[in-house]
């Protein structure tokens, strides 16, 4: 497939901290990318610099074919919508759709049709003539994806769009942003530190920190395979159980403290060293309460109901573990469980490089 | 008797209240005393003024003293009242006060969103200037405008007060401007704004109550203005308050106070209107960071 945007080997300092290094990211055309991190990875440093707002130290940026490193914002054919709405507060909806289009001078009759089609698509004809003052904050966050609309942008950017609204606001917009790019099929790239919007929206993410891709992969792979650490640690909420062991070869087993666990069917075993400190990851979804010659006795020390599923609270060797279960399921205080893992849906990682194996 | 909390909390005047009033009340005394002495002794005649009763309501309004501060009053060997001073003042302020503010608008904006090399260094000086007394400059500036040949002139006075406006007033627009959300500008520039045409469409839109501080700053500030004036505006141009200075220092025949007291509040009538039209407007562009850093 082509690719739409290119970002090759930027980097960007500011003073004397560099927040991007070296960093390269190809975007397919027609793609929904999401940059996903925790706050202060670079991931709105490097949107700012996809759309011209930061000049980069180092490097290049090519959009459709075309290198685009020193181009003004306004010559990229990018349309983008912040988090704080950034909508004129002085003009009328009409106005804040149209200012882009009056800056270039295009006629008024294509101004109105294009402002039309982007207000039927979006539900905000109504509020045309209001002022962004006396709009809510879902309006506001609609009529700041129609400027973007109106422009026949190439690329849109996201940055942060949904983290202003509430709750359910933010999974209605999220729906909508999700029906616009299928209608669209515009490139996209998104800014997010919220996973269940990079996993919803996404069609592949980058997980970054420090300025660095941890990883690019498919929503699934990236959930389902963690390529370290901190990836795992990042996706998933509750996030993945650790637990700090030690591979025994000859018996296929990892030992955690006293505990053993058989992980024979674990698909990279091969991989693993006598010996070799790991961390093993299993997901709250992949833990089934049953009790076989591999299960762990534990007790129960806290459950949170959270209506569609439960989640229970245990330990195992002094690790705290979460287990989901089906909201029906009844646990008290106490109880004595055996809990079993399913191996082949977890991650072990090497305990120094943080890398999975 | 006791009752049960409910609704809103019942008042009390504590002692802390009656002091605050108190206190403020002797305040507006101290400062409306002068304005009333000063309004009844306009309204009295020389008769009356010389019976030196300074608080006493005038026995008999006379009105004569108004007019002939305007249009009578001499300013040293003219005879003409305050009426040219007036005018040569409102042909300095307004000219003085478009310029200062329009430029330190567009520095402030500049300062603000367009981060050049040495900006820092920039606002910096702004700073310092902002503080610098004017006595040290008239002397160099006077040099300067003579050089130019625009000593003594309209234009020649109106480039002193646009130049000793312009570091308060670009640091007041600036630090407005660090305060409006940077992705605004953001947004304005990937809608195809170039460095004019945001200032215009964008900026200049949002501006209404830090200029109208600035306007009011300028306005009291240079109509209140009095060395300025009196070095660089020449004979033909002299201000409101140089020519009030000249009919009050009078060295030879008798002081009229009544005429003194009609023409200084005859001066002072721009500025207290400038505060009445729009004194909310100050407060609301101040509470809108005007003044905090």
């Amino acid at each position: 497939m082509k690719n739409n945007v290119e970002v090759k080997n930027i980097s960007f300092s500011y003073g004397k901290t560099e927040i991007l290094k070296d960093l390269s990211l190809d975007i397919r055309e027609g793609e929904f990318m999401v940059l996903l991190g925790p706050s202060g990875c670079g991931k709105t440093t490097l949107l700012n610099c996809i759309a011209g707002l930061l000049d980069l130290t180092d490097g290049q940026i090519w959009i459709e074919d075309d290198n685009v490193t020193w181009k003004e914002p306004k010559d990229r054919h990018i349309g983008m919508v912040f988090q704080s709405y950034a909508l004129y507060p002085s003009m009328t909806v009409e106005k804040n759709l149209s200012f882009g289009l009056r800056m270039m001078n295009t006629p008024k009759n294509i101004i109105n049709e294009k402002i039309d089609k982007a207000a039927n698509l979006l539900q905000i004809n109504e509020l045309l003539k209001r002022k962004p003052s006396q709009l809510s904050g879902g309006q506001r966050q609609r009529v700041a994806i129609g400027r973007a609309l109106v422009r026949d942008a190439k690329v849109f950017l996201f940055d942060e769009p949904l983290s202003n609204l509430d709750a359910k606001l933010r999974a209605e917009l999220r729906y909508e942003i999700k029906k616009l790019h299928r209608d669209l099929s515009n490139t996209m790239i998104y800014v997010t530190h919220d996973q269940i919007e990079a996993m919803t929206l996404a069609d592949r993410i980058s997980v970054m920190k420090d300025g660095l891709i941890q990883q690019l992969d498919t929503p699934k792979q990236i959930y389902n395979k963690p390529a370290n650490l901190f990836v795992a640690g990042f996706i998933g909420s509750p996030s993945m159980n650790f637990l700090k062991a030690s591979y025994d070869k000859s018996n296929k087993k990892i030992i955690v403290g006293k505990k053993q666990i058989d992980i024979s069917k674990y698909e990279n075993i091969n991989n693993l060293m006598n010996d070799q400190g790991v961390v093993f990851g299993i997901r709250p979804e992949n833990i089934n309460i049953e009790k076989n010659e591999n299960s762990i006795q534990c007790k129960v020390e806290l459950v949170e109901p959270m209506g569609a599923d439960t989640l229970v609270w245990t330990s195992v060797e002094g690790n705290p573990i979460s287990i989901r279960l089906e909201g029906s399921s009844n646990f008290n205080l106490n109880d004595e469980i055996n809990i079993s893992f399913d191996i082949n849906k977890s991650s072990i990682f090497d305990s120094k490089s943080e890398e999975r194996i | 008797m006791r009752s049960i909390p409910t609704g809103p909390r019942p008042k009390h005047l504590t002692i802390g209240r009656i002091g605050l009033y108190c206190f403020i009340f002797v305040c507006a005394i101290f400062f409306l005393m002068p304005l009333y002495v000063m309004i009844i002794t306009s309204l009295k005649d020389m008769d009356e003024i010389r019976a030196a009763n300074i608080l006493n309501l005038p026995k008999e309004l006379s009105f004569y003293s108004w007019p002939k501060a305007w249009s009578q009053a001499c300013t040293g060997f003219v005879c003409e009242g305050l009426k040219p001073g007036f005018f040569n003042s409102v042909k300095i302020t307004v000219p003085s006060v478009i310029v200062s503010v329009g430029l330190s608008a567009l520095n402030g904006y500049a300062l603000a969103f367009w981060r050049f090399k040495g900006a820092y260094l920039f606002f910096g000086l702004c700073l310092f200037g902002a503080f610098i007394p004017y006595q040290v400059m008239v002397y160099p500036l006077l040099k300067i405008e003579d050089a130019l040949g625009i000593y003594s002139t309209l234009p020649g006075i109106i480039l002193v007060h646009t130049i000793f406006g312009m570091p308060i007033l670009t640091l007041i627009f600036r630090n407005f401007y660090a305060s409006l959300p940077i992705d605004l500008f953001k947004a304005a520039r990937i809608d195809g704004g170039n460095f004019i045409k945001i200032f215009l469409y964008v900026i200049i839109p949002m501006s209404a109550p830090i200029t109208i501080v600035a306007v009011i700053l300028q306005v009291t500030g240079i109509w209140n203005d009095f060395l300025l004036g009196l070095v660089f505006a020449g004979r033909d141009n002299q201000p409101m308050t140089v020519q009030l200075n000249n009919i009050v220092q009078v060295d030879y025949g008798v002081a009229e106070y009544n005429v003194d007291m009609s023409a200084t509040i005859l001066t002072s009538l721009v500025p207290l209107f400038v505060y009445f039209i729009s004194g909310r407007w100050f407060v609301r562009g101040i509470a809108a960071g005007a003044i905090k850093g």
